[in-house]
């Protein structure tokens, strides 16, 4: 009996005891995910003597905005900042326009070689990235489209994950809602413009979110496509100016945290599409 | 659909085509002439210590991180199931890093891990050590990406896990908990078998793209010191667009392919062998 309670009471102890301990393992971790972030954005606003004298402190002792306004004098920074506006906003949007129709075409209309056309489109996922890049660098060469908005974007303004995701989509959408469409008089491009894509909504979200967040972050094919600093965006106008003269660190720190700025802002106000469209494809 | 298959003819499977025949070319850009030399691209990899450099760094740096990442990620997901306020808001911190590009990230972590301005050797400094000089040093520096890596993605790893464990019905813990099970017997014969699907899924995904890792190693150490952190790509890189040997990167890129597909291959072997349902 009195083993009984002991045990029972032992039993409480450790049930405490391991929470505990996981809570506590979680806490390092958010600090050692967090700390980074505070240097970075802290960082932006030190002095340099300040970053030499005091490494070991996570706030300015004085605030100074020289590392903002070094961005804007020692780099094409507002230059950059456009660029990749232009390259992540209007490839995402012609992404979301072919990807959808090329989805629709899989989805819904009868052809001859739809299948084809269909592992086609799933066989190019399979090939890495780096296997096309030289390639196309020659085609974008011979084209003249090296360091223009044309040669950035055109070749990425089609995705085949966002094909082959929206198939699924519209797929899941009953067929009866285009054949009561069509009784009404609606042709195809009415059923996918009224029918179809507005019950897409949330799938056109998150294809809409993962590539504008892929497209803002990649550093391999802007560096590869450009080489004026005029057409940079911010991922390799940053990697460029960082390997040439880091002769002011807050300086470097701005920009990233001015390149950071509005995905972290996506974030706070969508972060459910986030999720979702990482648990769901497991694209980043 | 005319437009996406339009691009994609022009600009994904026609170079993919290309790339090979380039691959058995002698072709640097700017030459006069491209001769052919069949497989010649590929015995001169055999023989190159640079190739066989980065392959084996690439190797180390996925095989390291996709490990720690799955335990990671998958300890992590275990730990924050719960829909409570303190559950959800470790679990936004965590996923965070997600989202931000490897540039900054890289830019950040190599200042942070800079021994002179660094907050990372002004905490060793505190404690009375050295500041280690962690991306010049030729054993620390592959350590060093591998752990930035890690750091960024297992927030990723750990919203895929977390999908999984959704998944498990709740019925089997009980029935085994009826059965006298004890906490590590629930994770070793309910939960991993279960989500056997999820595991195979993340490791695939998380080991493709460290195959393919560029933009910490072109950031952070641009694949010194010394060779030490150079990876396929980075090679590919350099080769293809720096040397301009056109021919020899596009075989570089195909071993690539090559590796990317075994070894997806394997793992795909791997977890249908321990098929018990």
């Amino acid at each position: 009996m009195s083993t009984d309670v002991q045990r029972a009471a032992r039993r409480r102890q450790a049930g405490a005891v391991g929470p505990a301990i996981k809570w506590i393992l979680l806490g390092v971790g958010v600090v050692v995910a967090l700390v980074p972030f505070i240097w970075m954005v802290s960082g932006a606003f030190r002095s340099e003597s300040d970053l030499f004298h005091n490494p070991a402190s996570l706030i300015p002792t004085s605030i100074t905005l020289h590392g903002f306004e070094g961005v804007w004098q020692e780099l094409p920074f507002l230059r950059l900042l456009l660029n990749t506006v232009i390259f992540a906003g209007v490839t995402t949007l012609a992404c979301l326009l072919f990807d959808s129709m090329c989805a629709y075409a899989l989805a819904r209309l009868r052809f001859r070689g739809r299948s084809i056309a269909f592992v086609l489109v799933i066989a190019t996922l399979m090939v890495p990235f780096q296997v096309t890049l030289i390639p196309v660098f020659i085609e974008l060469f011979h084209l003249n489209w090296l360091n223009t908005y044309q040669g950035l974007i055109i070749p990425r303004a089609t995705s085949a994950f966002g094909i082959f995701l929206l198939r699924q989509f519209f797929i899941s959408i009953p067929t009866e809602l285009d054949e009561a469409a069509r009784i009404d008089g609606a042709g195809h491009w009415r059923i996918y413009w009224q029918v179809i894509l507005p019950l897409s909504k949330p799938a056109l979200a998150t294809v809409a979110l993962l590539n504008f967040m892929n497209l803002w972050n990649d550093l391999l094919w802007p560096l590869v496509v450009t080489t004026s600093p005029d057409m940079r965006t911010l991922p390799a106008g940053l990697t460029l100016f960082g390997g040439e003269h880091i002769t002011d660190h807050a300086v470097l720190l701005a920009g990233a945290t001015i390149s950071l700025l509005p995905l972290a802002i996506a974030f706070f106000l969508a972060q459910r599409y986030f999720v979702a469209g990482v648990a769901t494809t497991g694209l980043k | 659909m005319a437009p996406s298959l339009a691009i994609l003819g022009v600009f994904v499977i026609w170079p993919i085509l290309v790339s090979f025949w380039y691959s058995l070319h002698n072709w640097t850009i700017g030459a006069t002439d491209e001769p052919w030399v069949g497989f010649g691209n590929y015995v001169t990899l055999a023989k190159d210590p640079q190739f066989w450099n980065a392959l084996g760094n690439t190797l180390v740096f996925t095989v390291a991180s996709v490990v720690a990442l799955v335990i990671l990620g998958f300890l992590a997901a275990s730990a924050l199931t719960s829909e409570g306020l303190a559950s959800r808001i470790v679990r936004s911190t965590f996923f965070f890093p997600t989202i931000v590009s490897l540039t900054s990230i890289g830019l950040v972590w190599k200042f942070l891990l800079d021994p002179d301005i660094g907050f990372v050797g002004g905490i060793t400094q505190f404690f009375g050590a050295e500041p280690i000089d962690w991306l010049q040093s030729t054993s620390l520096a592959l350590p060093a990406v591998i752990f930035v890596d890690v750091w960024k993605n297992v927030g990723f790893t750990m919203i895929i896990f977390l999908a999984g464990l959704k998944g498990v019905p709740q019925e089997r813990y009980e029935a085994a908990r009826l059965d006298g099970a004890n906490n590590r017997q629930l994770v070793q014969y309910i939960t991993i078998p279960s989500i056997r699907p999820t595991l195979l899924f993340a490791t695939m995904i998380l080991t493709i793209q460290s195959l393919q890792v560029f933009d910490l190693v072109y950031v952070m150490t641009g694949g010194g010191p010394l060779f030490k952190t150079d990876t396929l790509v980075t090679l590919i890189f350099r080769d293809g667009f720096v040397n301009f040997q056109t021919g020899y990167a596009s075989a570089i890129s195909w071993v690539l392919f090559a590796v990317i597909m075994a070894i997806s291959g394997v793992l795909l072997r791997v977890f249908r062998y321990n098929d018990v349902d």
